[in-house]
């Protein structure tokens, strides 16, 4: 047993909160689920090894010497990868400067603040580690299958990078804190946070569109005018790559400076981080805003005044904006395809039709949780003299006129050069928002607004198909926008997708 | 009138509620139009599922409920109309500022905008929201937050309050002001069903009180009632409250 106040007594302490947290978000408190959660875990692991064995069966991972053309594709992906690990660790850290839970408490204990947030960075690397490894280790097990043990060292270097996305998360909101104070730093640090994020990959499409006029990033990495620009194989610049593949001497380079920057961050900002939260407390105090217009009090209909407190929820709250407007920073590639396919009179469609009914799954999604399960006074509504499917219908009603105005645009752009693909889109963003909401509204469970960063938790199942569901409508979008019929298929697997989906909700018991 | 001609305000028959264990178990109860009812209990008593499932927040496992004579299972809708709920913890949206939010529940109850502007302007008079009006809920106290969500449930002039709680966080001024409020709802032939650990409000505002205990309600009565049932004389409310608990406690 360690002894109190000590940094492992802290870490035992956190460790247990997480492993409960983490329980309970996987099986909703439900003991009996968790062989079903088990069971869904190793299928979905399957399931990816697969997927990962088709999409790297182009690849060679043979031994040997890596050329340069293996270096810039590795050390691309690894960058990729960490500018999509940065996000996460800086909503983390956002998160542990801005929620108070038990904050409180140790704030006021004797406990070292020090001590205490070291810890919590270290669980912050290890959060984070622990998600990147589940996320790569199906493509890096193929590779150890297909290239032998030496690719084991890309489990090292995630894990590495992992802890050096949240030391880096932690200097940038910190440097934010100082710069601009906490009030604003939450959603500050939010758009920073989205737009590092996207900007890698949104770099590597527009690069990609304006040389080869697709959106793969991958065209980008294996392009001769990149490789011919990159330095040296022999170059420091590879190490991470070289570490990749196993070269010891890289990988223990890579690891002791990851050691050094995570250790670095901790030693800094542990011990300014109680400051830090103390500052943020006193910023969540809300400052007076006053609203110059005044109610208009018309007469409306139950639905009206249903649908108009939603968009003016949404509308005032630059928090929530952010959080699920950031993702249509993706939609930016398209777009600028769409551009140039006005301009040259292309037919770039079965590339913008995906990407457009995926965004609108995704924003529907997000949208529907808010509208119907982030219901900040759910007892006033339900104890109001309006049928609780007329309030459901009000409230998909909201979402789906946000989805129109968001992607009309695209469509009626589309229209002008690819009115087939445009009618696609058009369907396809309808029927990708319809089902993305219709399961947030069968795996509806009652939660406050601010909530939202951590809906994913409230039900995996709806999670993972609210993305197959995205991901197979916008598939079948992009099959009907290239005429083939294959379209049929796509869209009933997306049906038996919603179908397996409903079957499992809890709406339908 | 005669209010006990009337419908009563709230009819409960049988009514029965199952957790874990019975929350509430073969509940009845009456209360006439125009009165004032509290339900007094230890925590985990029932009261507020009773509560909800009267406001139509939780379905009855068995029993009927009636408001004004209308079968509130059988058509909530109409029985919502008559009705207002408000709990310990205010249900206003932190984004919209007072005004906003009694113009939402006006236009969820389906009254008028002109009516719901007068009746919302004397609101916020009544309750002193002037200064807060036109701010939005985040920064308003916890008090003044309530005294939001009081407005709310009265903007559509309920004929039955059911309050859960309602001088929790009230600071002696709001409270006061708040007894004030429902006094005269009362007076002009509203009825008031209100749960409160806070015996002294009980005491003063009660018509009549019921005791609930275990799911089931102990007894009910005027406050001499109460006093010569307890065998408690000229003991406080208080006391009589704690006699008649443990009473039941032990019937049960």
């Amino acid at each position: 047993m360690s002894r109190t106040g000590t940094i492992a007594w802290v870490a035992r302490h956190e460790g247990r909160l997480a492993w409960r947290d983490l329980l309970w978000t996987m099986t909703a408190g439900r003991r009996r689920r968790a062989r079903t959660v088990a069971l869904g875990f190793v299928v979905f692991l399957l399931f990816m090894h697969g997927f990962a064995a088709v999409l790297l069966s182009p690849y060679d991972f043979g031994a040997g010497n890596p050329d340069k053309r293996m270096l810039v594709v590795l050390t691309g992906t690894l960058a990729l990868s960490w500018s999509l690990m940065l996000p996460q660790a800086m909503e983390a850290v956002t998160r542990a400067f801005y929620s108070r839970g038990d904050l409180d408490l140790v704030l006021s204990s004797p406990l070292s603040a020090r001590r205490f947030f070291a810890v919590r960075m270290g669980a912050m690397a290890l959060t984070n580690m622990l998600m990147a490894l589940a996320l790569a280790a199906p493509f890096i097990d193929v590779a150890v299958w297909r290239g032998g043990a030496r690719w084991l060292g890309a489990y090292v270097v995630t894990a590495v990078l992992a802890a050096v996305a949240v030391a880096a998360a932690v200097a940038l909101t910190a440097a934010l804190f100082r710069s601009i104070g906490p009030r604003r730093t939450r959603l500050v640090a939010q758009i920073v946070a989205a737009v590092i994020g996207a900007a890698f990959v949104i770099g590597l499409q527009l690069a990609a569109i304006l040389s080869y006029h697709t959106l793969s990033r991958f065209m980008i990495l294996q392009s001769d005018l990149l490789i011919g620009f990159a330095p040296e194989a022999g170059s420091i610049l590879w190490w991470p790559a070289r570490a990749v593949l196993g070269d010891a001497l890289a990988l223990i380079a890579v690891l002791g400076l990851g050691a050094l920057v995570f250790g670095a961050a901790v030693a800094a900002f542990a011990a300014r981080f109680a400051g830090y939260v103390l500052a943020a407390a006193g910023a969540s105090h809300s400052v007076r805003r006053r609203i110059g217009k005044a109610a208009e009090f018309r007469s409306r209909s139950a639905a009206g005044v249903l649908r108009r407190k939603e968009w003016m929820l949404l509308w005032r709250d630059p928090w929530l904006v952010s959080q699920t407007l950031m993702q249509l920073l993706y939609l930016l590639p398209p777009a600028f395809l769409l551009w140039r396919n006005f301009a040259q009179g292309g037919g770039s469609s079965i590339l913008i039709v995906p990407v457009l009914v995926m965004g609108a799954g995704q924003l529907a999604g997000a949208l529907a949780w808010l509208a119907i399960c982030g219901e900040d006074a759910p007892d006033l509504i339900a104890s109001a003299p309006v049928p609780s499917a007329r309030v459901l219908r009000a409230k998909t009603e909201a979402v789906m006129s946000v989805i129109a105005f968001v992607f009309g645009p695209f469509i009626a752009v589309l229209a002008l050069t690819a009115p087939f693909g445009a009618l696609v889109a058009c369907l396809g963003v309808a029927i990708g928002a319809a089902s993305a909401t219709s399961i947030q509204i069968w795996f509806r469970t009652q939660a406050k607004r601010s909530y939202f960063r951590r809906r994913q938790t409230s039900s995996r199942v709806a999670t993972i198909a609210e993305a197959l569901s995205s991901c197979s409508w916008a598939g079948t979008g992009a099959l009907a926008a290239a005429g083939s019929c294959l379209a049929i298929v796509g869209a009933v697997l997306a049906l038996a997708i919603l179908g397996g989906t409903w079957m499992i909700s809890p709406a339908r018991s | 009138m005669d209010r006990f001609a009337l419908p009563p305000a709230l009819k409960i028959r049988d009514l029965a509620k199952r957790f874990e264990r019975p929350a509430v178990d073969g509940m009845d109860l009456d209360v006439p139009a125009g009165e004032f009812y509290t339900l007094l209990g230890p925590n985990g008593a029932g009261k507020t599922t009773m509560l909800r499932m009267v406001g139509g927040l939780l379905k009855p496992d068995r029993g009927t409920i009636s408001i004004y004579g209308v079968d509130a299972l059988a058509d909530p809708v109409a029985a919502k109309r008559m009705t207002a709920w408000l709990s310990d913890e205010p249900m206003i949206y932190d984004k919209l500022t007072p005004i906003e939010y009694l113009d939402f529940v006006a236009g969820l109850w389906g009254v008028a905008g002109d009516i719901a502007k007068a009746r919302a302007t004397d609101l916020v008079g009544w309750l002193g929201l002037e200064p807060h009006a036109q701010e939005r809920c985040e920064s308003l106290s916890k008090g003044t937050r309530q005294k939001v969500a009081l407005a709310g449930a009265l903007v559509h002039e309920p004929r039955l309050i059911i309050l859960d709680e309602p001088f929790t966080g009230l600071d002696a001024g709001s409270a006061r002001l708040v007894k004030g409020v429902l006094r005269e709802r009362v007076k002009a032939g509203c009825s008031v069903v209100m749960t409160t650990h806070i015996l002294e409000v009980a005491e003063r505002m009660s018509d009549r009180i019921g005791v609930i205990s275990a799911g089931r309600l102990v007894t009910q009565g005027t406050l001499d009632e109460l006093r010569s049932k307890a065998g408690a004389g000229q003991a406080s409310l208080e006391d009589a409250f704690l006699a008649l608990v443990a009473q039941g406690t032990l019937a049960a």
